[in-house]
């Protein structure tokens, strides 16, 4: 391990000087303030239209069953908002306001918005030049010829980048909390958002629904995120052994997570769609009960498909990275 | 002193070959580096140089074969093998966007025992003092050569590796390289330099291989080798004719034909009228007393050594009849 720490420290240190870290924050400080415009412009339509949130509430349920009696309506889209329908009323139930303006609650939803697009791209910037960009720089022959064998190199590198990935998870819900709660308010902390929806066929039950307090959400929500994010990056590191091009190994990875996007809003019929990893990013989407992209699927099993696709995006690296003959 | 370097072998290259893509690109390489000599690794472009280097410094693994560096073997044990040399690849690669300073401190962590004192002195024996904490992509090609060297001398080698290192130097800085070269080995380092210009290796080593489509043709001192060819004496006379005349009336001496040599035409062209001999050249000094004898005045004389080319063909022929 003393042998590896010096190691770490490069690969660390490499990522930081090729500035690809400010890149990330620079991102997030220039989107967030735009988004907490956004909201805050949603807030203010809100306020003048409904003295009261339930009254919002009250209304969203109405339209929403308005669509359900509608017959052009497609039968998938009727069985999301059937399910939001009975999570807007257990909301309405419970006297919890479900979108209550505050820094904590506009982090909430930006996280659960962001982990299936926003975050892989972010995770990209990081992860995917961290071969390839060495090979296509040339300085893998300084790297490779020093007496260091070549696991070693690579593991240094698949921890450097495990940091960064925690590190954007960690700066961009701090980011978020201080630039929308400069706009919204510093509280939150303690509203109880629920969780523990199990979603059956179209409806929803609610035995295990409880409430948590919203930072331990968060939190949560952040674990999640950086479980998608990290599978994201290991892949990321495998393309970026494979394909000898910066701008290659990104192309392909915008692709993987943009067809899985796609595939989700789409594949309720191409049910083993589900097996593919970028259609099981969206983690964060179980905690808050939405169904899921393809019925039967559940946190427990996205987890073990991105579990699985990493376990092969690592062995596939480091496979390839300590045999290949550097030619170029 | 050459029995002593003889029993102490820093490189050994046995039977090494490469198959890459169905294809031996690699067919047949063998040889050993001495403790403190300078050993040219001599070929056109194209014919296995780089591929070779890169086996030995275990960035491609050969098909078949071992590579020793001081008795450990690359492939299996790399850890203590690379220990010991210090190579530049190609062109001398470092990472742009951090400083000099910063790319050998990198390299530094990479190898036990390599603290700031030791970067100093690299980075004096280079004499890069004045520039080392800028950011290396505002560095010249020669400079970033220094920093290459600087880098590949960190863990105190014994044997360096260079790939054509001459390669987009000005003449000054060839110059300076050879010195240095020189330097290094007269500290004991062992230096193994590739090239594709024969010139280059008379003047940098001590021994060559000689390689030509992936076989190693020749091993041996390169004055020997050089000598076995034959160099040219290229004689410019005032009265062209007369010199021809007495040359010709010597024995033992060659004339040879426009389109027989393959001296390089550069060289040629600032001698007009020159008759190009094959002879030895231990002899110039009396012939030239002879031409002043009978009147004929020698504007000059100059050996001119073989090219790699014809080298190549010395080489080959021999293996044919042999």
């Amino acid at each position: 391990m003393d042998r590896l720490l010096p190691l770490i420290q490069n690969e660390t240190l490499k990522i930081w000087k090729k500035k690809r870290f400010y890149v990330v924050v620079l991102v997030l400080i220039v989107l967030i303030p735009v988004f907490t415009y956004a909201q805050l412009k949603i807030a203010e339509t809100n306020r003048k239209n409904f003295k009261d949130w339930r009254n919002q509430l009250v209304q969203q349920i109405n339209e929403y069953q308005n669509m359900l009696s509608s017959e052009r309506i497609p039968e998938e889209w009727k069985r999301n908002r059937r399910i939001a329908v009975q999570q807007l009323q257990y909301y309405l139930d419970h006297d919890v306001n479900p979108n209550s303006p505050d820094g904590v609650t506009f982090t909430r939803s930006f996280m659960a918005n962001a982990v299936n697009l926003f975050y892989p791209l972010l995770v990209l910037a990081v992860a995917s030049d961290l071969v390839s960009g060495e090979r296509s720089a040339g300085t893998i022959k300084m790297l490779l010829t020093r007496p260091v064998r070549r696991w070693k190199i690579l593991f240094s590198k698949l921890i450097a980048l495990t940091l960064y990935v925690s590190l954007t998870v960690v700066v961009s819900a701090i980011l978020c909390y201080l630039i929308s709660g400069a706009v919204f308010g510093y509280g939150g902390w303690g509203m109880p958002v629920f969780t523990g929806f199990v979603i059956n066929g179209s409806t929803v039950e609610s035995t295990y629904v409880h409430a948590v307090p919203q930072w331990l959400y968060v939190l949560m929500e952040g674990g999640l995120i950086w479980v998608s994010s990290m599978t994201v990056a290991i892949l990321a590191l495998m393309v970026s052994v494979l394909v000898r091009s910066t701008a290659a190994s990104i192309v392909t990875m915008m692709a993987a997570v943009i067809a899985g996007t796609i595939l989700s809003t789409m594949s309720s019929s191409w049910e083993s769609a589900k097996y593919v990893f970028a259609v099981n990013l969206q983690l964060t989407d179980y905690l808050a009960g939405s169904p899921p992209p393809i019925q039967g699927m559940t946190l427990s099993f996205s987890l073990i498909i991105l579990a699985i696709w990493s376990a092969i995006g690592l062995i596939v690296s480091f496979g390839v990275f300590t045999k290949q003959d550097i030619m170029n | 002193m050459q029995s002593a370097a003889q029993s102490d072998v820093v490189l050994s290259v046995k039977d090494v070959k490469k198959r890459i893509g169905g294809k031996m690109i690699i067919k047949n390489v063998s040889f050993d580096v001495r403790s403190g000599e300078i050993f040219g690794f001599l070929g056109p472009n194209g014919s296995g140089k780089t591929t070779t280097i890169r086996m030995l410094v275990n960035l491609i693994k050969p098909t078949s074969g071992d590579i020793l560096i001081c008795g450990s073997n690359v492939q299996r044990d790399p850890e203590e093998a690379l220990r010991h040399i210090g190579c530049i690849v190609e062109n001398p690669e470092v990472y742009s966007y951090m400083t000099g300073w910063e790319n050998l401190e990198h390299f530094a962590r990479m190898q036990r025992g390599i603290g700031q004192d030791r970067i100093a002195e690299v980075v004096d024996i280079v004499g890069m003092q004045h520039r080392i904490h800028d950011k290396v992509r505002t560095y010249s090609l020669g400079m970033r050569q220094r920093l290459g060297i600087a880098q590949a001398l960190l863990g105190r080698p014994k044997l360096l590796i260079l790939d054509e290192p001459t390669n987009g130097l000005d003449p000054k800085g060839i110059k300076e390289l050879r010195e240095f070269v020189r330097m290094l080995a007269d500290q004991g380092m062992s230096l193994f330099i590739s090239s594709h210009l024969l010139s280059e290796i008379q003047l940098m080593c001590d021994r060559v291989a000689i390689i030509s489509h992936g076989e190693v043709l020749a091993v041996g001192a390169v004055d020997e080798l050089v000598n076995q060819t034959g160099s040219y004496v290229v004689w410019q006379f005032d009265d062209p004719e007369a010199g021809r005349r007495l040359l010709a009336a010597e024995q033992g001496i060659r004339f040879v034909k426009e389109d027989e040599h393959r001296i390089d035409e550069s060289i040629l062209a600032g001698l007009k009228e020159a008759v190009i001999t094959s002879m030895d050249a231990d002899r110039i000094t009396a012939l030239v007393e002879k031409a002043v004898h009978a009147g004929i005045g020698v504007a000059s004389v100059q050996r001119i050594a073989p090219t790699l080319e014809e080298l190549f063909l010395q080489l080959t022929e021999g293996e044919s009849i042999g």
